[in-house]
């Protein structure tokens, strides 16, 4: 069994909340490598040749189980371009908790920039979750620029929780779908950028079979002088629902660029986009006030709502 | 006990300044409940304001227990022992019902703790308590929700702005009982509301006209809302309760 150090705990218990080594299939990547790995009966994780990345095969069929693949990186100066994919068996119902924590205390900028491609197999459903972290008082850099593609067959569902809070310099996201009929994606985006952090967060979904939705909705807060750009685009190539929503709110010096986009390329395709930025309603710091909150303690209050 | 002393409140207008509170001055002793009601646009919601903090007298003086507060903020009233409903309630995103009640006990509270204010206002404490406080409640449910947040908060003064408004499907009995409980469980707590509601100016103890900024009456329910009602266009523009004619 591998020890973790106090930091790699730390960073893991951000990103996945893990505590100790989880159960069921998992494989922890410390400083670019594998440090830890697991498979279940029903779960295989093989490491590719190269080194760098995971097949994860779940077997058709397997329910209620889960796969943890943390990395964590704590080596200053360190970059790496790691390789992930999912491939999900039919009927099968699981939760993927995947995640990048960096602490870089060093002058060399850290990057992790992960390559996730899922599979999705008809009528299976999987719940991937996605949680980026970065401390360290280091002048390097934490860049994660993560790159998730999800290709869903007939009838599958995927719902997907993409979480940035803190510590994160530099990241550019893209994310790719490609839906066949009466399939449903759920996207959950939460981001918060401070200091001078940059983040851009690109969405290309597109619904190509009947029946099938798509639900995207960020929330974002940039606070200090930090930029984030939202650019999401929702194709509906047959009938099909597609939504999207960019709520953000700006503190400071932030800034946000929303790009919401939609292209209908069949009479019944229903799309919907909906973005609003703005700084914190001050009738809702006021509220708050009257209930006995300072207005530092209101304005913690709302942005912490806001991004639960 | 709240006492104004020569309260002010001026505004800039194009054509000069207005005086929205004029030189009003009054007490509210311990154990009370006082209805300030008066035409719209009198300066009652302003009032109510300026006692909680959220706007800053002009000229005058706020005390309470005997303390000056004029140039304390909203936070520090707040802890002193003022507790405000908004006319309009306020939507949070993300913010849920539980979280509201919990900031306004100022602690750390259980379920079964909040969904008892959910249970006072007339709201089924399970469908609420995990809802948020936004806009996908009905207009009625956050008015209540509002209200219990001042109940939650176990006030001194408790100062409601329009209760009544908005009170969809819930009985005005319902909302004068919250009144009355108030009195019971909170020793020596005041109530302030403004209304233009007969049954909430029926329950006062003490009932003050404001109009064009001025008070222009004070005293007791018996001296005031025999007068009020059988001369004032003030009763005859209130929001119609259930089946009532107004």
């Amino acid at each position: 069994m591998v020890k973790l150090d106090e930091i790699q705990k730390r960073i893991l218990l951000e990103v996945a909340d893990l505590h100790k080594i989880p159960e069921g299939a998992y494989n922890i990547r410390s400083d670019g490598k594998s440090v830890a790995r697991a498979s279940s009966a029903n779960i295989d994780i093989i490491p590719r040749e190269s080194g760098d990345g995971l097949e994860i095969r779940i077997k058709p069929g397997t329910k209620n189980e889960s796969v943890h693949i943390p990395v964590v990186m704590t080596e200053s100066g360190l970059k790496e371009v790691v390789y992930n994919d999912f491939y999900i068996g039919k009927d099968s119902d699981v939760v993927i908790v995947a995640g990048c924590g960096i602490d870089n205390c060093g002058a060399g900028d850290s990057q992790h920039d992960g390559i996730h491609r899922f599979f999705v197999e008809e009528n299976a459903k999987i719940k991937y979750v996605e949680k980026h972290y970065g401390s360290g008082n280091g002048s390097g850099k934490r860049i994660l620029n993560p790159v998730t593609e999800v290709y869903m067959k007939k009838n599958s569902s995927v719902i997907m929780e993409m979480v940035q809070i803190k510590g994160v310099d530099d990241t550019n996201r893209v994310t790719l779908a490609e839906m066949d009929a009466d399939s449903r994606l759920v996207v959950k985006e939460r981001l918060m950028t401070h200091d001078s952090q940059n983040a851009v967060s690109k969405y290309d979904i597109r619904i190509n079979g009947s029946g099938a939705s798509a639900d995207l909705v960020s929330r974002s807060v940039a606070r200090d002088n930090s930029f984030q750009k939202f650019d999401a685009k929702i194709e509906g190539n047959a009938a099909c629902y597609g939504h999207t929503e960019c709520d953000s709110i700006i503190m400071d010096n932030g800034r946000i660029l929303a790009v919401p986009a939609l292209e209908a390329n069949n009479i019944d395709a229903s799309l919907v986009h909906e973005a609003a930025i703005g700084k914190i309603a001050g009738d809702q710091i006021i509220k708050l006030m009257t209930l006995g909150l300072t207005e530092k303690e209101a304005e913690e209050q709302i942005i912490n709502g806001f991004l639960k | 006990m709240l006492r104004v002393e020569n309260l002010k409140f001026t505004v800039d207008t194009d054509t000069g300044t207005k005086n929205i509170i004029d030189n009003i001055s009054f007490e509210i002793p311990d154990n009370k409940l006082v209805v300030i009601t008066g035409p719209n646009g009198g300066g009652k919601s302003t009032l109510a304001r300026l006692i909680a903090g959220i706007e800053k007298p002009t000229e005058g003086k706020i005390f309470f227990n005997n303390e000056d507060i004029t140039d304390l903020s909203i936070t520090e009233r707040s802890k002193a022992g003022i507790g405000f409903a908004f006319q309009q309630p306020v939507k949070f995103k993300g913010i849920q019902v539980f979280d509201l009640i919990k900031l306004a006990t100022g602690r750390q509270i259980s379920v079964a703790d909040a969904c008892n204010y959910l249970s006072s206002v007339g709201l089924c404490a399970r469908d609420y308590i995990n809802r948020e406080v936004n806009s996908s409640l009905s207009g009625g449910e956050l008015k209540r929700i509002e209200i219990a947040t001042v109940l939650a908060k176990k006030a001194s003064l408790s100062i409601f702005d329009e209760p009544e408004a908005g009170i969809d499907l819930w009985s005005f009995k319902n909302l004068i009982d919250v009144f009355r409980n108030i009195r019971k469980n909170i020793e020596n707590s005041s109530i302030l509301i403004i209304s233009h509601q007969e049954r909430i100016l029926d329950i006062a103890d003490e009932i003050m006209i404001i109009k064009d900024g001025r008070l222009i009456s004070k005293g007791s329910k018996t001296d005031i809302l025999p007068d009020l009602l059988s001369t004032s266009s003030v009763v005859r523009s209130c929001i119609k309760a259930e089946g009532e004619e107004c």
